[in-house]
């Protein structure tokens, strides 16, 4: 207790526009870290694969999709091999999809701690998009080696990538906490999220190009920013024609406001959020 | 004077109680109706919400505690003590009032606080610090100590969900313990764990405050709380009635207890149109512990003895069956204690006296519960009272495993398992 500086705690009713508090979560940075660790750490125990299985899922999607929609239906891929084009895609989507479906999840999976102790419960899904995260940069390795298989070598293009990625990982957050804090109240959230993810992937460039949507729907289209942050990842780690600017500006305000109204209503929700379930 | 660690001012927190549907019908029906007009259904159902029943869980509780204070509350179940604590912890924000803590919170509200059964001993100590707001350098000071403290330095690799429960609740509390929170919160965990590991916790509680560090402590157990703490606060019904000196705090409560049973004695056994045909009539009621001590209370797991005083109209009486009914506050019978069940029907009874029906481990979970009396003298109803007596029951390690206890009440129980030939049938 010596020096250091002790922390004050005032506890009062809400009332009107919450602060963020996002200071409490920077000090709770460690706690995030433990949780993604826990994720990761207690996912693949006793499994025989193991953290194998992050790679081995995507890339049994990848080659289905590339037989149905590359072989059978001969969806245009932008010039690129089917399979390079279709996994570059799922990387990312999987990663926002993932991230949806547990941070939706999240405050009803982990009541057992949220009725016994304090923490800024925007941790969790948090750590679930850093997992995703984790996720996806094991899966990068498998497409490194796919790109040298085709022979496609990256450009400077990928200096970007982490921007795209970043606009997945926020509009999951957006996405998932506003879920969330709906899912307390009604239950059905948790097995609708799955499946409305599926029909979502369709919305969004993941098995075609954007250059197929009629060019009178392309800015309807372009509202939804997972098409701006899977065109983005695509062209930066395969440098397609055009990269998306004008949808990347829009998906980034869009995604903003998502992801305000989102953790605004998750951290008022959390308060109470106790006495709802 | 010192500023306060803790300061609580004018706390309240209003709960809304579920309602019954208004409409009547089965899930089909209701599926059914929702089906038809959607969002008819979802606007009914949105709307319920806003007029539920609504109850006060803490009415404009106040209080402050100063620097290296070992606070208890106490209280019946339900008068509001966990739900302070559980507003002082974060887990719910209050409606009303405010609440100023000056430093780390450390809480031990329920055994077990967010561990992984899947992680090892170690990894989890280190994400319970950090759910605490602790960081990993601080953990790292203390971690030898907290698995000396737990006894589990064998097992500190291995994943938790092999811990035997009572590896986990030392574990759970090595841990709230020993992160040296300024202010450290603990529910009711002395209700758990074997004695010796309970009068450990109490110790370390002890050493926790001597070093100037703040303890807030709900128990039912009153000898912690006397032995422990420097001040007690009672609640009732959310409010509270008195804030002071444990002795005198501890005492008045329990003169309340004793007159609350007392008054409903007053109504009723004294009441005289009663049914029955008065050739005996009960006078009163009391518990004794196992040590024939009275007391207020019964404990889950513990022997009790209810104990009914009667008189005659001044001669013996023979051939007499005693019963009593306990009855949950929803009014459904949870244990019948009945003389002819086990063949102990009284043959003679002298004029005045006391009937005292013991029960050794008693079975049923903490709560509140009412009392029938019922006695037949040679199949002729001599007395009967309905709801004559309240039963206060105390949370009470019937197993002595330290786990939650399910179900209305409790019953001994073996488990085992073994491979057998055939197709599985019993």
């Amino acid at each position: 207790m010596s020096g250091a500086p002790t922390i004050t705690t005032e506890i009062k009713p809400l009332k009107g526009w919450a602060s963020l508090d996002l200071r409490e979560l920077w000090e709770y940075r460690e706690l995030l870290f433990f949780m993604t660790f826990r994720e990761i750490k207690g996912r693949y125990r006793q499994m025989a694969l193991g953290p194998m299985w992050v790679v081995i899922k995507p890339f049994l999607t990848m080659v289905v999709m590339s037989l149905v929609f590359g072989k059978l239906a001969k969806l245009p891929s932008d010039g690129l091999p089917y399979p390079l084009f279709a996994f570059a895609a799922l990387l990312p989507w999987q990663l926002f999809a993932v991230s949806v479906s547990k941070s939706a999840t999240s405050l009803v999976a982990n009541m057992s701690v949220i009725s016994k102790v304090y923490f800024p419960r925007l941790t969790i899904p948090l750590s679930a998009a850093l997992t995703g995260l984790v996720d996806f940069c094991m899966s990068l390795v498998v497409l490194a080696g796919m790109m040298v298989w085709y022979g496609i070598q990256p450009t400077w293009n990928i200096l970007y990538l982490p921007a795209f990625l970043l606009l997945a990982v926020l509009t999951a957050l957006g996405v998932g906490t506003c879920l969330a804090t709906v899912a307390v109240r009604f239950r059905d959230v948790g097995y609708a999220v799955d499946h409305v993810l599926q029909i979502a992937m369709y919305l969004t460039p993941v098995v075609y190009p954007t250059s197929l949507v009629p060019e009178r729907w392309r800015f309807l289209y372009q509202l939804n920013p997972m098409v701006a942050a899977i065109d983005g990842c695509r062209w930066a780690l395969l440098n397609t024609r055009q990269a998306p600017e004008l949808a990347s500006v829009l998906a980034g305000l869009i995604t903003l406001a998502l992801l305000f109204f989102g953790v605004y209503y998750f951290r008022r929700t959390e308060r109470t959020i106790v006495d709802l379930l | 004077m010192e500023e306060p660690i803790i300061s609580v001012q004018g706390l309240g927190k209003r709960y809304r109680l579920g309602v019954a549907r208004p409409q009547g019908g089965s899930k089909l029906r209701a599926a059914l109706r929702a089906l038809a007009s959607p969002f008819r259904y979802l606007r009914q159902s949105l709307s319920q919400a806003g007029e539920a029943e609504i109850l006060w869980a803490l009415k404009d509780v106040s209080f402050q505690v100063g620097q290296g204070e070992v606070l208890g509350i106490i209280g019946r179940n339900g008068a509001g003590k966990s739900t302070l604590l559980k507003v002082l912890a974060r887990i719910t924000d209050p409606t009303l009032g405010r609440a100023v803590l000056h430093g780390r919170v450390g809480c031990l509200l329920q055994v077990g606080t967010g561990f992984h059964p899947e992680l090892s001993g170690r990894e989890n100590t280190y994400l319970n610090g950090a759910i605490m707001g602790m960081k990993k350098a601080e953990i790292d000071r203390k971690f030898e100590e907290i698995m000396d403290f737990a006894g589990v330095e064998r097992f500190v690799d291995t994943p938790v969900k092999y811990y035997s429960s009572g590896m986990y609740v030392r574990l759970a509390f090595a841990v709230a313990a020993h992160l040296e929170p300024e202010i450290l919160i603990v529910d009711e965990v002395l209700a758990v764990g074997d004695a010796a590991f309970q009068k450990k916790c109490l110790g370390k509680m002890s050493h926790v405050a001597q070093e100037g560090r703040t303890v807030l402590f709900v128990s039912h157990n009153m000898e912690a709380i006397l032995g422990l703490c420097s001040r007690a606060l009672w609640l009732e019904a959310g409010q509270l009635v008195q804030d002071g000196d444990p002795q005198e705090v501890v005492q008045a409560y329990n003169r309340r207890c004793l007159e609350d049973v007392a008054s409903l004695d007053e109504g009723l056994f004294q009441d005289y149109n009663r049914p029955g045909d008065g050739r005996l009539r009960f006078t009163g009621f009391g518990l004794r512990d196992g040590q024939g001590a009275a007391t207020t209370f019964a404990v889950t797991g513990q022997t009790v003895d209810f104990v009914l005083p009667y008189v005659t109209q001044g001669q013996p009486v023979e051939n007499v069956t005693v019963w009593m009914w306990i009855h949950d506050l929803m009014g459904r019978q949870m244990l019948c204690l009945w003389s002819k069940m086990t063949g102990q029907d009284f043959e003679r009874l002298a004029p005045r006296g006391e009937v005292v029906c013991r029960v050794p481990r008693f079975p049923l979970v903490p709560g509140t519960y009412t009392m029938d009396f019922n006695a037949v003298i040679n199949g002729i109803r001599a007395d009967r009272l309905v709801g004559a007596a309240r039963l206060e029951v105390m949370p009470g390690d019937f197993f002595g495993s330290g786990r939650d206890l399910r179900g209305p009440f409790v019953c001994d129980q073996d488990w085992s398992g073994q491979e057998t030939a055939g197709e599985g049938r019993p």
